[in-house]
């Protein structure tokens, strides 16, 4: 069980790393004139335009339970989607917590930028069930 | 205003079986992060006088019968008598006693997560938004001239958000649901787990009522609407099992 959560910890920083795209964040994304990409984010040339449209690609991130990377798809500076590049998958439980975890965290992350909440209120959640809500996503992009 | 240029501190705090998010917008000086020490150590002091889970706690040795209410500290009295009137005014769908032992967890959560809001606004964080493990308490704007935006967890799809409540000055959002620990809400009157909603949001003016309403407004079931309508200052998000919504006329007010 221990292993688990912090896997899913681990696991977590994805949407760490989703969230640190959002567009007022970043200008240069939602803005017209710039071209150059912002620190954490690569853009792709073959898809990039002036109007915060096309393909970035997230540096890759180092957690204690292996690299992570992500690209994110932009339409006029909003995530559309988001692909998984590089994930933990040493064992079994990885994939497994992967599997499930990682298309979940993905659609909060695409949630939580395009309505720019300040905060959840849901079902009270565990100490546990804290760690893979969008609340603690939106606590350690702030952080 | 709140204050863009010197955002105060943001902390997480795993307390009372739960994580508290406290996000300050306003400028971060001594006092106020004296406050948040404060309140910190409040929402643990509570744990150890409330805890049900505790065998030692106050609440613990109150309902075994080994202490008197006399030998308790004067908050419990406090609480008490605050489950006492929300008993009351939910013709007795808010219960003290819900599965038959003395717990008042389904009011003291909001009752501390509205304490630490105020022990901040006391010392001059006036913009703050009190996350007690899913029930809010916010007070003044997110950044001058925008207002709060409180994402609502939907309860029959993970990661999605339900709408977004958006608060200009104060306000309270509780949610009552099964998605995080199951069916924990008992119907006071059948003792059986409440069943009508999947979840139910209630936005109010202080977190304790609200909160503890938004709990007997889950138990209450299919008179729910009809009841929130008739409560001053308060609006409901309901969503049911099958993924039906309902929402009180004034809803709107707060959120799509």
């Amino acid at each position: 069980m221990r292993r688990a959560v912090l896997a899913t910890t681990g696991i977590s920083a994805l949407v760490v790393v989703l969230l640190s795209l959002k567009p007022h964040q970043l200008p240069v994304l939602a803005g017209a004139a710039p071209r150059s990409p912002a620190s954490s984010a690569t853009p792709h040339t073959r898809a990039t335009t002036s109007t915060g449209t096309g393909t970035f690609t997230g540096d890759p991130i180092n957690t204690d339970y292996g690299t992570v990377q992500v690209a994110a798809t932009l339409a006029k500076g909003r995530i559309t989607s988001v692909k998984v590049l590089q994930a933990p998958d040493q064992n079994g439980r990885d994939q497994q917590i992967a599997s499930y975890a990682l298309p979940r965290l993905t659609q909060e992350a695409i949630g939580a930028q395009s309505a720019h909440i300040d905060a959840v209120s849901g079902a009270s959640y565990t100490s546990q069930g804290y760690i893979q809500s969008l609340q603690s996503a939106l606590d350690q992009a702030h952080a | 205003m709140p204050d863009t240029t010197a955002r105060g501190p943001r902390h997480v705090e795993h307390v009372m079986g739960t994580v508290f998010t406290f996000d300050i917008r306003d400028r971060p000086t001594a006092a106020v992060h004296r406050a948040l020490a404060e309140a910190v150590a409040h929402l643990h002091r509570v744990d150890a006088v409330f805890s049900t889970y505790r065998p030692d706690s106050h609440i613990s040795r109150l309902g075994s019968g080994g202490i008197r209410l006399a030998d308790c500290p004067p908050e419990v009295h406090e609480v008490l008598s605050l489950c006492e009137r929300v008993t009351h005014d939910s013709d007795g769908w808010f219960s003290v006693v819900p599965a038959g032992t003395l717990d008042p967890s389904g009011l003291v959560k909001g009752w501390a997560t509205e304490a630490a809001s105020r022990l901040l606004h006391e010392a001059g964080a006036h913009h703050t938004c009190v996350n007690g493990g899913g029930d809010l308490q916010l007070r003044g704007q997110a950044a001058p001239g925008i207002p709060w935006r409180i994402g609502i967890a939907h309860p029959l799809r993970p990661g999605e958000l339900a709408t977004v409540v958006t608060a200009d000055g104060d306000l309270a959002v509780a949610t009552s649901g099964t998605a995080e620990r199951g069916s924990h809400i008992l119907d006071p009157h059948s003792g059986t787990p409440a069943s009508a909603f999947a979840s139910l949001t209630l936005v109010g003016p202080r977190l304790t009522l609200t909160d503890a309403y938004a709990t007997a407004v889950f138990a209450r079931g299919d008179s729910a609407h009809d009841w929130v309508e008739k409560l001053h200052g308060y609006e409901a998000l309901a969503i049911l099992p099958d993924g039906q919504e309902w929402r009180t006329s004034g809803f709107s007010r707060y959120g799509s």
